[in-house]
């Protein structure tokens, strides 16, 4: 069953078309990727569904509700929060208050423990970190703190928005393992990447976008595989 | 001696009054020009209550649910319609609230001054030099009011969000953070902390007239911005320095005619050497 549902979504900026009618979903426990060019629009598709943006046209569902037109704020304590491109921390805070902050809309003690202890076994290097300034931290650091961040609202599906952008091969490889465990774990993963090879060969299904449509989808194998996807994405 | 005294409590009027402008700036970057007239109104408060009742604490009480009441207001009504305006737009209408609440004063009570008295301290002496008790209240209430500031930002959820929110509007939505609420609690402590400066501001000059607030409002937007406008700290040292710099001035004969032509000096020398002022950063370019 379909968890999150997009429907003839249209996003306009002033007079820029930036999204002309998309339609996909992600079902419970998937991975699904959106892949495509600088520019195609990913972002803002992202942004649309968490409520940064005001839409023009189509209908966002999140677990059999319409959320088209719910404030930003009010999806974290329903379990649907976001990553940002560019990972957008707070840099004057400490670790430790960033990672609090993502507890926000939390209650319990108790509770809150728990998580802060299971992020911070997914990233030990932010343990070790905890009372640093975030502006100070690493990019790929700074990735890990914003991924524990979101992952303090315990989010039944976690958007996930170039969490591979400026970093490393090896930490690329660990920020992907890391997204399939917290997968396993539970939740659901909607993955906006420039990274097509590793994008697909961790999704469940993909979509491609292309300038505001979505041209091809399939699941991460096929895509890999398809020649126009290895033409335009995967470097030939 | 009691020349530092006086001018460490005219500064930490100037400190409360700056704290409503750079937390208003930090967290809704907008310039509140009405800030000094929340003071004003303020002030009628304490000379009506004064005259009703006659008792200072309940004054104090009224002015201090008066201003709080009125800054939630003038943003929901005023500025919330504009977010996401023209900054330019803001501030012209910041300037219209500004002189719709002098226009109410004149309406209601006249463009007279009105003689306020809201309780004589007298002053004590410690050996050799005499101080005005006024001033000494002044000052530790100020100190207080700054300390419990300093420690509710640092130290509570509440607090820690609006530091969220001054950083980065989309981000603290994505934790959770009703940026509208943040900013609504942000105007009210800024007037909360106005009627403050009402009351000591006051205690000084015994009387209030629809421009009160103008002087002092525009005198702790100067402090504001020689502490780097947007940080608290910096509001605090700034105000302190101007209060200061413009008892001292006045306190020698000779500087005594341009105390403000001085303090204005400062804030341009200030902002010469280090435009984001004192304490103010940078903000690093967002990727
Ligand atoms: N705030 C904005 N104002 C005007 N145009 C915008 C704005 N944000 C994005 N756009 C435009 O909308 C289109 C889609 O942008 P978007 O950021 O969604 O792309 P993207 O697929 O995320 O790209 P990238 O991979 O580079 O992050 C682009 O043409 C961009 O210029
Ligand atoms: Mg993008």
């Amino acid at each position: 069953m379909a968890i999150l549902e997009v429907k003839d979504l249209k996003v306009n900026y002033g007079l820029i078309k930036a999204i002309k009618g998309v339609s996909f979903e992600v079902n419970e426990g998937e991975i699904v990727a959106l892949i495509g060019a600088n520019g195609a629009g990913k972002t803002t598709i992202l942004h649309a569904i968490s409520g940064l943006i005001p839409k023009q046209a189509g209908t966002v569902t999140y677990c059999g509700h319409d959320i088209t037109s719910t404030s930003a704020f009010k999806l974290i304590p329903q379990g649907l929060a976001q990553v940002p491109e560019g990972r957008r921390i707070f840099q004057e805070l400490t670790v430790y208050e960033n990672i609090q902050l993502g507890y926000f809309t939390g209650k319990d003690k108790k509770d809150y423990d728990e998580l802060v202890e299971k992020v911070y076994s997914y990233f030990p290097i932010l343990k070790e970190r905890s009372k640093q300034i975030a502006g100070t931290l690493s990019g790929g650091e700074q990735q890990m703190l914003a991924m524990s961040r979101a992952l303090m609202s315990k989010p039944k599906v976690l958007l996930l928005d170039e969490p591979s952008m400026g970093l490393s091969p090896l930490y690329v490889n660990t920020i992907f393992s890391i997204i399939e465990e917290i997968n396993k774990s539970g939740t659901t993963v909607l993955l906006n990447e420039q990274n097509a090879r590793k994008a697909l060969s961790i999704a469940d299904r993909a979509y491609v976008l292309e300038i505001g449509k979505i041209t091809m989808t399939g699941t991460g194998e096929e895509l890999l595989n398809d020649e126009n996807v290895k033409k335009a994405y995967l470097g030939g | 001696m009691s020349t530092i005294i006086d001018g460490l409590s005219l500064g930490s009027i100037y400190a409360l009054i700056a704290l409503g402008y750079t937390m208003v700036y930090g967290i809704a970057k907008m310039l509140n020009f009405a800030h000094g007239d929340i003071i004003m109104i303020g002030a009628y408060a304490l000379f009506t209550m004064m005259n009703l009742t006659g008792s200072p604490i309940v004054a104090i009480i009224t002015a201090i649910v008066v201003c709080t009441l009125l800054g939630i207001v003038i943003e929901k009504v005023a500025y919330k319609p504009l977010r996401g305006a023209s900054p330019l737009a803001v501030l012209i209408t910041a300037i219209g609230v500004s002189y719709l609440l002098q226009s109410v004063a004149q309406i209601i009570y006249g463009a007279k001054a009105r003689p306020v008295t809201l309780f004589s301290l007298g002053t004590v002496k410690f050996g050799e030099v005499t101080l005005s008790l006024s001033a000494l209240v002044t000052l530790i209430v100020c100190a207080v009011i700054m300390v419990g500031l300093t420690l509710f930002v640092k130290c509570t959820k509440i607090g820690r969000a609006m530091v969220a929110v001054s950083e980065d509007k989309a981000a603290a939505q994505l934790m959770g953070v009703n940026v509208n609420n943040i900013i609504s609690i942000t105007f009210a402590i800024g007037s909360c902390l106005a009627a403050f400066a009402a009351v000591f501001y006051l205690l000084q000059i015994s009387a209030t007239s629809p421009t009160l607030g103008s002087m002092p409002g525009i005198k702790a937007f100067t402090a504001a911005v020689i502490g780097g406008i947007g940080s608290i700290p910096g509001a605090m040292i700034g105000g302190i320095l101007l209060g200061l710099i413009e008892k001292l001035c006045q306190s020698v004969t000779a500087l005594s005619p341009y105390t403000t032509a001085i303090e204005f000096g400062i804030l341009i020398l200030i902002l010469l050497v280090k435009p984001t002022g004192l304490l103010g950063r940078k903000r690093r370019e967002k990727v």
